[in-house]
């Protein structure tokens, strides 16, 4: 029956390629397409929207230095997609993406995003950059077309567990005893089960692991119970509303630990939080992604994301360091081609310096950045630190917290 | 089990009520509307998310006190109750109760999307100077937020009580609920009473809107957050109770303290509907329903 009828697919190719045509004759270097995918909707849109952010900021600057030089200056062009905070949403958009013959995937956030995202991509060899999804299992599935130059779960965690070691022996260790509040979810318990695996092999006791649901719609009885087993250090691992009610219900009923120490927390290192409960948020400790304070390029784009009336969330430079990632890639491939793509990702190394992380030369192993990492930030004088690693750090930890 | 002392189990209580009054207050505004239009208000918890925002913006834009910002949008989310039945819920659902059912869920839906897209996502809270103020009762430490809300709470259900009871329009209300067709027989506008209710239930969510803001948060789903609960409520305290909705309230919020200091914040939300199941099992008129 369709023997002799011109499939669709073929007409549509026909008539793309006829409007092509005097594209190819003309000076300007055809646009490369970069898919950015980001949840805009639904439960993790304000990450989302900060992601989105963080790779408009990359697009913006390469765009007007000159674009990809190896393609003779070759503008790049966003192709956005809404994953819709679901991760048949992030499929469906990196179908739509690679419909629309996107060179490589920027994004996903969360982790079930990324994964399923970046199964989708491999179908059609398509580079997929991961910007934030935590998760270990998204780099070993053995899918060549998948990078992350972030940390993964399981480097973030023993990171966590060493510097506080190293932060508890410093200040002279002050902290022995542990309570854990965390949510209920994925997320939250995983979390919640490594602490009371590792700690105390670290010589911390842990007295004991509280969990609530998300959404909570009150913390005072978690904070009853926090004061009744009195710990020297609490570790709370939620998402953001749950954590600044929890650290109010704290600050209101006086309760006043030597150290509140989070892992990969929603508020904690939010300028929003700062912003909005700077009491609450004095002193608090977090380990999560965060740029490098060092670097210059870091306080302009922090510059630019706050003259648009924006906070400063991990979010963006992570984007847009992995937009620079692709860009980078572009450069030493010298075509816009996928396979290039993807065997230039593999072989970045130090001489990526466009990105504005805290971490050391570039080498991918299995598409994992090894020197990815998360580094410790405290909440001081209103302002967002990094305590740790001390090569990175842009000021001393507060621990423990003085007396009132 | 982990045995507490008894000022913390005290405390546990206490805010348990404290919670517990708030809860009554979102209840007490579905339970009226349920039990005079006979229909399960899906909207209720978007309606409660847009009474957020409109405190939110009351604070911001006009830097109301939420306190004060109860003046304003308690006759403004009357007008919208009213207006919002007059003409979107009664013409969409051409007397048919069912498609009631569907016509508020999908405001529900539209509402939550409209908030979403003027405000994103963002979780936005107000910060007001007693937010961390708390009131002492002996070794318990009350949020003082909280306690106002408990005392507005029972002062709005009085006034309700007291509209309903005392008022025509109050015996008119209950007429209608009694007997739609008895109460259009004698002279009462049926439909009028009914835009009149759905304007007073979607003005007690304004009030605690209000009560919420300087205590908690809101983002475009946060009114779910207290709805699950409000239907609970609802059926404990039988629906179209007044009395019902405030009690219940109070129960559950004890219920889900309580179990939350024993059990854990995840196990004790459990509690809540185990109560939601037992009481349509036992007593499915609720504590106070009329029979059916």
């Amino acid at each position: 029956m369709t023997a002799f009828s011109p499939s669709r697919r073929t007409v549509l190719l026909g008539a793309a390629a006829a409007l092509a045509a005097p594209r190819i004759a003309g000076a300007q270097p055809a646009a490369v397409k970069l898919g950015i995918l980001q949840p805009v909707t639904g439960a993790l849109a304000q990450d989302g929207e900060y992601g989105r952010l963080g790779a408009e900021l990359a697009i913006n600057e390469i765009n007007s230095t000159g674009g990809i030089r190896a393609l003779g200056g070759a503008r790049i062009e966003m192709v956005f997609g809404d994953a819709r905070s679901n991760p048949e949403g992030g499929t469906a958009e990196v179908e739509r993406m690679n419909s629309e013959g996107v060179v490589a995937v920027v994004g996903g956030f969360a982790s079930p995003i990324c994964l399923a995202a970046s199964q989708a991509a491999s179908r059609y060899d398509l580079p997929y950059v991961v910007d934030v999804g935590v998760a270990d299992t998204i780099v070993t599935r053995g899918l060549r077309n998948t990078f992350r130059f972030g940390p993964g779960f399981g480097k973030v965690t023993s990171g966590a567990l060493d510097n506080l070691v190293k932060i508890n022996e410093a200040a002279g260790k002050p902290a022995r005893t542990v309570v854990v509040v965390h949510e209920d979810g994925l997320f939250g318990s995983g979390m919640a089960r490594l602490m009371q695996n590792e700690l105390p092999k670290r010589g911390f006791e842990v007295l004991e692991t509280i969990s609530h649901p998300t959404p909570a719609r009150d913390m005072s009885n978690v904070a009853l119970r926090i004061r009744a087993l009195n710990p020297d250090l609490i570790i709370p691992s939620s998402y953001y509303a749950e954590f600044v009610l929890l650290s109010q219900t704290l600050q209101q009923r006086r309760i006043r630990p030597k150290g509140i120490y989070c892992v990969l927390n929603g508020a904690a290192s939010n300028f929003r939080f700062v912003r909005e409960f700077p009491q609450a948020a004095n002193l608090v400790m977090d380990v999560n992604h965060w740029a490098d304070p060092r670097k210059p390029k870091t306080a302009e784009l922090r510059r630019a994301v706050e003259a648009q009336n924006r906070f400063w969330l991990y979010n963006t430079p992570l984007n847009y360091s992995a937009v620079m990632l692709v860009a980078d890639a572009l450069e030493r491939a010298g075509r816009a081609d996928r396979a290039a793509v993807i065997d230039a990702l593999g072989k970045t190394d130090g001489s990526f310096t466009r990105h504005i992380m805290p971490y050391g030369p570039t080498r991918f192993e299995n598409g994992q950045n090894q020197a990815a990492q998360a580094v410790n930030t405290q909440v001081i004088n209103n302002d967002i630190k990094v305590i740790f690693p001390e090569e990175f750090a842009d000021a001393r930890p507060v621990f423990p917290w003085p007396a009132n | 089990m982990r045995s507490y002392p008894p000022e913390i189990i005290g405390e546990a209580v206490l805010n348990g009520l404290l919670t517990g009054a708030i809860y009554g207050l979102v209840a007490l505004g579905l339970t009226l509307v349920y039990g005079v239009l006979h229909i399960i208000n899906f909207a209720h918890g978007a309606l409660l998310t847009l009474a957020m925002y409109a405190a939110f913006v009351a604070w911001k834009v006009f830097g109301l006190d939420p306190y004060v910002a109860i003046l304003p949008l308690v006759p403004l989310f009357f007008a919208l109750g009213y207006g919002v039945q007059r003409l979107v819920i009664m013409p969409a659902s051409k007397g048919e109760d069912s498609n009631i059912l569907l016509v508020t869920l999908g405001l529900s839906i539209v509402i939550e999307n409209v908030m979403l897209a003027i405000f994103r996502s963002d979780t936005l809270s107000v910060q007001v100077p007693y937010a961390m103020e708390v009131v002492e009762l002996g070794p318990m430490l009350l949020g003082f937020p909280r306690v106002v809300g408990f005392g507005v709470a029972f002062l709005v259900a009085a006034v309700l009580f007291v509209i309903l009871t005392m008022t025509d329009t109050g015996r008119a209300i209950r007429a209608v609920a009694k007997e739609r067709t008895g109460a259009a027989l004698v002279g009462i506008d049926v439909k009028h009473i009914y835009a009149v209710t759905f304007g007073i239930g979607t003005a007690c969510l304004a009030v605690a809107a209000c009560l919420l803001l300087p205590f908690f948060y809101v983002n475009p789903r946060v009114g779910n957050a207290f709805v699950l609960v409000a239907f609970t409520i609802v059926v404990l305290g039988g629906m179209g109770s007044v009395p019902g909705a405030l009690l219940g309230g109070l129960f559950i919020g004890v219920m889900e303290s309580l179990s939350g200091l024993y059990f854990g914040e995840s196990l004790g939300q459990i509690g809540i509907f185990l109560i939601f199941i037992l009481v349509l099992l036992f007593r499915p008129t609720g504590l106070f329903g009329a029979k059916a």
